[in-house]
Parts: structure tokens; sequence; C-alpha cells
């Protein structure tokens, strides 16, 4: 048996099982639709392991997992026409039916607005949605994280509580909800791929399956049709450009490598083509998110070096701030002044920034001084960004700095 | 950190014809000035820029056209930032390119009013 092609099998139907046990049979239990889903892969690990993975593994994985579950519903009624006959005649009946490719879909649909619950916080949302929208495992949670098992679990049990008491008034959402939730589901998604994508764990393969799988959920979503589609496009755009250098990124040996370190032959040139091809689609209309401005900006950095391109992608981090603020925009914006207008006025306008405990801050002033042939400064500034670096990696990627920076 | 408007005031030279270049020059000085208080943080509204049509109401009723009062002087546009003080929002305003142009930046808090 193979056990890649297994994992495979197992993580992709993760979520659909789930989905189709809660929403279609109406389970508000997510507990007992991971433990019948659990089950489901532990009954098929014994029967494959002796005959090989059958010809539709899916099929088979659903076929059991629904018969787990009218087994667990004869035994509930059993016990409560024992317990309360008077309350087993009402109980509900369990038709027996096939499930579809369109039952599954309908059903992963509402399950994603369902978990991407506005008033869990940000971790326990990033959470919940890698394991029962992804299938990762909690190990897995974990490790991409930076946090260990007993504090994801924690995470995931709280967070599946008050899903279940919320979904006691909400049992269905109508459509004006849809799409009133959407901003919140493309935040998780966008924070899912940011996860993948900035993380500082060198576990290139769960870094890169969380990317894939953000854009799986975006170009789901976007095949609706209830949702108004610019926004979506341009978060598939967005992270369209950015994962056609994630391999790029990730092939330095000592942590990630910066986009000036890369190297662009192995930018994926059909990623690009599709996010121009997503970037262009979210321009029908006049909306204008933070994701379409994130997503030129990524465009841009795809583009050769030209008079116009720094001033373009500065103009649009100016656009940004508008909407946002953050620190990462805001030395972002810094850094292509330096490109855009002068190194000094950079310097100057870094300053006034002011981040005072961030070591990428203090990287930016060395950087930019570096950028300036001031050497005494911008080992000043290397010096103060160790004090604040809290990773390892992260500390040796400054050593390394300071060190070619003395010679 | 409180609230303050910065208004930007200017005299409007109707000789003046600028070209696209000068346009696109002056629009980027304005940008990549408003950029700048962004990036610290403290753009709290980006407001709007002001055109140059205006018609003003009379406490007696009548109407009368221009924004121009007693003073040939405009306000041309608005911004809302946040600062500590208004000595710290006066700051702000170094690199408007409204001075730049021989205008002026006036400041103001914005006033609350709790429980409204």
């Amino acid at each position: 048996m193979d056990d890649k092609q297994l994992s495979e099998i197992f993580k992709s139907e993760y979520s659909n099982l789930i989905a189709v046990l809660c929403n279609y049979y109406g389970l508000t239990d997510l507990q007992l639709a991971e433990d019948i889903v659990s089950d489901t892969f532990l009954r098929a690990m014994k029967a494959w392991s002796h005959k090989g993975i059958p010809e539709f593994p899916k099929a088979w994985l659903r076929k059991v997992a629904q018969n787990l579950l009218n087994e667990h519903y004869r035994r509930k009624k059993i016990y409560e026409e024992k317990i309360t006959p008077e309350l087993g005649a009402r109980n509900q009946q369990i038709n027996v039916i096939e499930i579809t490719d369109k039952i599954i879909e309908d059903s992963q649909l509402q399950m994603i607005f369902v978990l991407c619950d506005p008033e869990l916080n940000r971790e326990s949302q990033l959470c919940i949605a890698l394991r029962i929208l992804c299938g990762f495992s909690i190990e897995e949670i974990a490790r991409a994280l930076l946090s260990n098992k007993e504090t994801i679990n924690k995470k995931i049990y709280r967070a599946k509580k008050a899903i279940k008491e919320r979904n006691r008034i909400e049992t269905s959402l109508t459509s004006s909800q849809y799409v009133s939730r959407l901003d919140n589901v493309l935040r998780v998604i966008y924070l899912m791929f940011n996860e993948g994508y900035y993380s500082s764990v060198n576990e290139e393969n769960i870094r890169h399956e969380i990317c894939w799988e953000a854009m799986r959920l975006s170009l789901f979503l976007s095949e609706q049709k209830i949702f108004p589609k610019q926004k979506i496009y341009a978060l598939i755009a967005l992270m369209c450009f950015h994962a056609s250098r994630l391999d790029a990124r990730t092939s330095g040996e000592k942590g990630d490598l910066l986009y000036h370190e890369q190297d662009k032959s192995k930018w994926n040139k059909d990623l690009i083509q599709k996010g121009r091809k997503y970037l262009n689609l979210s321009a029908a209309g006049n909306v204008v998110t933070k994701y379409h401005l994130e997503a030129a900006i990524a465009y841009w950095h795809t583009e050769e070096e030209t008079k116009g391109k720094w001033n373009n992608i500065l103009q649009l981090y100016n656009k940004l701030l508008t909407i946002e603020y953050s620190p990462i925009i805001a030395m972002n914006r810094t850094y292509a002044l330096a490109h855009a207008n002068s190194i000094d006025e950079a310097i100057q306008e870094a300053h006034k920034l002011e981040l005072r405990d961030n070591h990428h801050y203090f990287c930016l002033l060395a950087e930019l001084y570096h950028m300036n042939n001031n050497i005494d400064k911008e080992i000043e500034y290397l010096n103060k960004a160790i004090e604040f670096a809290n990773k390892e990696n992260e500390k040796e990627l400054i050593n390394d700095k300071l060190e070619k920076a003395s010679r | 950190m409180k609230n303050f408007m910065m208004l930007f005031h200017s005299e409007p030279n109707p000789e003046f014809n600028p070209t696209p270049e000068q346009i696109e020059e002056e629009v980027k000085a304005w940008q990549d000035w408003m950029g700048g208080i962004g990036a610290q943080g403290k753009l709290k509204n980006p407001g709007e820029a002001l055109g140059f049509e205006g018609k003003t109401m009379h406490a007696d009723g009548s109407i009368t056209d221009g924004p121009y009062a007693e003073v040939k002087e405009i306000v041309g546009g608005f911004i809302i930032v946040s600062a500590d003080s208004i000595e710290e929002a006066i700051q702000l305003s170094n690199g408007c390119p409204a001075l730049s142009s021989g205008g002026k930046v006036e400041v103001r808090d914005i006033m609350v009013f709790d429980g409204m």
C-alpha cells in the first residue's frame, strides 16, 4: 500500500466528509463528525492493508462514513427509546442517501462559512480552518505555527465549543449572510496563505501545502454564483504572484531568501500568468480592496526593473496605507521609497516610523545605510537588530550580514 | 491619541495651466507626503481634495458664488490625522505640498462629545 497516496486521499477527503456529515445530516457536533471520520480512516487502513486501495477509494470512504453515522443514530435512537420512549417517537428520521459531489460542494461551502466565525480570534480561526477545512493533523499544525500539540488541541477544542454554541442559533445561513461573511472568510484564507508563505519554520512541505490549500479554497469560492467576484479574484491573483516565488524563496540554506536574493529563473511562469489573468478579472467594476492593491504590488515585483516600476509600487503602498496600517506595509513602503525617490529620503522617513522593538525595522535601517555606503551606521543597526531578533535562524542571517559588512 | 483635522489653504492662480506632467508630479507629491503619515500609523482618514466650484448660503438667505468670503484664499482639501498633541499634529505637516506652493496648513482638534 502506498503511504503517500493514502495520506493524500485522507487529507483531501477529511474536510469533505466532515462537511457532509455536519451539513447534510445536520450534525452540529463537530467532535462527533471528527470521530466518525477518524473511525472511517481507521477502517480503511485495516481493510486496504490486506486488499490494497480500492478502485474508488473516495466512494468507499463516503459509504463507510455514512454507515457509521447511521449506526450512531440507530444506537442513539435505541438509547432514547429505552430511556425516554415519548421522545423516541418524535425522533428525526434519517434517510439514507448517496453522498454526491453536489452535496459535498454545498456542504463544503456552508462549512467554510460556519467555521470562519468572526467571533473567533485569529489563531483559533487559523487552527480550525487548517484542521477541518484542510485536513492537517494537529501535529502538522503545531509545526507550521511554531507551537505544540497541547496548545493547538486546546485552541481547536475551544473553537469547536464556541461554534457549536453559536450554531444552535444559526442553523443555516441565508444567501445574504453568506455575502456579508465573505470578508471574514477571505481574511481567514489570506491569513492561512501568509502563514504558509512567511512562516519561519523549515517544514517546506507543510508550508507549500498550506499555500495551495488557501488557493484551493479561494478558487472554490470564486466558482460560487452568489458572491461578488472582484475581491475573490484579487485575492487569488495576489496568491498566484506570491506562490510563483515560493520555490525560489524557500531554496535558501539558511532561512528564506528575500526578493532581491532570489534566483528569478526559479519563478513559476505559469502562476505569474494565472496571476495576471485574475488581476485583470478583478479589475471589472470599481471595487478597490487591499487585496487588489497587494496583488498589483506583487504583479510589479514580477516585472523587470524599469524607471516607473518602483514609483508604481510606492504609490500602491501609499494607497494601501490609507486603507490599513501595519508595520510591515510601512516598512515595505519605505524600502520602495528608497528606489523610487532617493535613499536619503527613505532614511529620513524610516527614522519617523519609530518601530522601536522590531528587528525587521532595524534590518531595514541597516539595509538603507548599506545602500548609502554608510558602513558604520549599517553595523550599528545590525547590532540593534540582533538584540531584538528572537529566533535562531533570524539571528544567524543578521550575523552573516554583520560579517559581510565588517570585512 | 487624539484626532485632528488638517486643512490645506491656498490661493488659486487662474493663470496657471499645468501640463499633464506637472499634474502627475503634484499628485505624486501629495501621495508621497500622505503615505509618509500613513507609514507612521497616523493617517486616520485620507479625507478629500476639494474643487474650485462653490456656493455660499448667507444668514439672510442670499446665495453667492464661490467659496471665497472676504479672502482670496480657499480650502483645497483636508485629511484627518491622529497624534498625541496638537504640537505633534502640526509637525506632521512638514513636507506638505501645500506649503511648497505658498499655501498654509491649519490643524484643528476634533471635538469629542461623550454619549453622543
